[in-house]
């Protein structure tokens, strides 16, 4: 495990003084944030305190939706994504996104993971049969789907869905992975292959999970955020987070007394 | 009596009456179905599809021209109408949901699809019939593409609107552009329900009369030249029920059994699809 002190790590997203508004309600409340190259950062907090909302304007969601802004500054290696001539395309490309529910594409399941390779590189057809091998072994699929790779995404269990959403972020080789809460909708087994394969991608990719799962934050990840009415109460590593927490609403809301 | 009686009570009351109601409308409809199918299973020969409407006086006769019109019509009419009514309907469910132009639209589309299908026979005879100076088979196509755009437009949109909003987000999530997420996954995850739709309403044209009493005319000949009044099984259907000869009349029960058949086949057929559809 690599030494977790902030000095040592380099951050890979940096926000300043980041305000999210959706439409006339505030959402997002001078947020400053530091997420670290190849870590995982989780970010916890009770329902509506703006954790998603936080995961969505890295990848600049939001974009979808008129009456939604973000303002201040959000850098991806030195980068500000806020810009307005910041390409959203070439943007997602970078960053990668896994949702709540499994999102598999009507498609097969070759067809799954092809789909976001197409936007963003030109590969022969064996460089794709490679890239669809090697996305689906980093998402511990590989041996479940390889016989059956011309099956519609769709006829695969919920977990195997779940890691087929990742294997498809994955493909693009994006140097960030947000995952919006990937386990809520699996059972104990899917949701534990899950979390280990957060440990194995962060070799690769640094990673945002938002969750509402404390022991998933505590299990999985090196910084947790503590979110709260839309504003940032703590953030330090996990460890910290979870055994003395400075701020006396992080306390309330990590021993249940909260939330 | 209890309570509890009293409600027992009411309920088999209640349930009484909405059976009732049941068997009133499905008397009718059985009714009908019986009807055609006893008076139209007599008439169907080969003939039907190998010989024309016969002049009046004459015996036997078909139904092949009216076939070959209506066939060619209705065609026609979705090749026209569907291309444009599923752009409409995805103009109006992935750009124009919130927009003033999308809301305009669909309020005029409902106006539409609620229209009697005679006023857009005499729409089309006002700007088509009348300018030409004849009836055609291609006026009688518009007419039925008329008839296709409302319904093809809102059961394309509503199919689009069904598909989950975290479908297209992921597809965003990718970096994919709009097109490629509107061509590549909502218009695939919905397509069953659009050619649902499509066959609905093909369904409907493939009954009209009104709107083609003004367009094509009908036409006692072999005829596919769309720039000349064309042979329909409705008018055919219409003309020959009110005849007093007997060869007519069963020439329009075997019509009318030709197109309800047709409809009953495509409603299964669209049924079978959807519910493809709805279990995947």
């Amino acid at each position: 495990m690599p030494s977790l002190n902030p000095a040592e790590l380099s951050p890979q997203i940096t926000m300043r003084a980041l305000n999210f508004y959706y439409g006339q309600t505030h959402a997002l409340k001078n947020i400053n944030l530091d997420v670290y190259r190849n870590t995982v950062t989780a970010f916890i907090g009770p329902s509506g305190c703006g954790k998603s909302t936080l995961l969505r304007t890295i990848n600049r969601m939001y974009d979808l939706y008129p009456g939604q802004r973000a303002d201040g500054d959000l850098l991806i290696d030195g980068v500000n994504v806020l810009a307005d001539d910041v390409d959203t395309i070439e943007l997602r490309a970078k960053v990668g996104m896994v949702f709540q529910k499994p999102t598999p594409f009507p498609m097969t399941i070759y067809e799954n993971i092809a789909f976001g390779v197409r936007m963003h590189e030109k590969l022969s057809r064996i460089e794709m049969d490679d890239r669809v091998e090697w996305a689906l072994t980093k998402a511990a699929l590989w041996d479940e789907v390889k016989d059956k790779l011309n099956r519609q995404g769709t006829s695969l269990s919920g977990g195997q869905q779940q890691r087929l959403c990742i294997a498809r972020g994955v493909a693009v080789k994006p140097r960030v992975l947000l995952l919006d809460e990937p386990t809520s909708a699996l059972d104990p087994i899917s949701t534990m292959r899950i979390e280990e394969l957060v440990n194995e991608l962060k070799k690769e990719f640094t990673i945002v999970i938002v969750t509402h799962n404390m022991q998933q934050a505590a299990r999985v990840s090196d910084f947790t955020a503590y979110m709260y009415l839309g504003e940032l109460v703590e953030f330090g590593k996990t460890d910290d987070i979870f055994i003395k927490p400075q701020d006396k609403r992080t306390e309330d809301y990590i021993t249940g007394r909260m939330g | 009596m209890n309570l509890v009686q009293r409600r027992k009570l009411i309920n088999v009351i209640a349930l009484g009456y909405s059976l009732a109601a049941i068997a009133f409308g499905l008397v009718w409809l059985i009714w009908i179905l019986v009807m055609v199918f006893e008076k139209g299973v007599g008439a169907m020969t080969l003939n039907l599809f190998t010989e024309m409407t016969p002049p009046p006086g004459d015996v036997g006769g078909g139904l092949k021209n009216a076939i070959a019109g209506s066939a060619l019509m209705v065609s026609l009419a979705m090749l026209i109408g569907t291309p444009v009514a599923v752009l409409a309907g995805i103009y109006l469910a992935e750009y124009g949901r919130r927009t003033t132009l999308g809301k305009v639209t669909r309020f005029l589309n409902d106006i539409l699809l609620s229209a009697p299908s005679i006023v857009i026979g005499l729409f089309v005879y006002a700007i088509y019939v009348a300018r030409v100076g004849e009836f055609s088979g291609m006026a009688g196509a518009v007419a039925l593409a008329l008839l296709v755009l409302p319904v093809v437009i809102r059961t394309t949109e509503d199919m689009l609107v069904l598909v989950p909003n975290t479908l297209r987000e992921a597809a965003y999530a990718l970096g994919a552009p709009q097109w490629k997420v509107i061509v590549m996954i909502t218009l695939r995850a919905a397509k069953t329900g659009i050619v649902t739709g499509a066959l609905l309403a093909l369904a409907r044209i493939s009954g009209e009369t009104a709107p083609l009493l003004f367009t094509a005319l009908n036409n006692q000949f072999w005829s596919l030249d769309l720039g000349k009044p064309m042979s329909n099984l409705p008018m055919v259907i219409f003309q020959f029920a009110m005849s007093p000869y007997e060869n007519w009349q069963e020439l329009a029960w075997a019509g009318v059994f030709l197109i309800t058949l047709g409809v009953l086949l495509l409603n299964i057929v669209a049924r079978v699809l959807f519910r493809k559809s709805a279990t995947q």
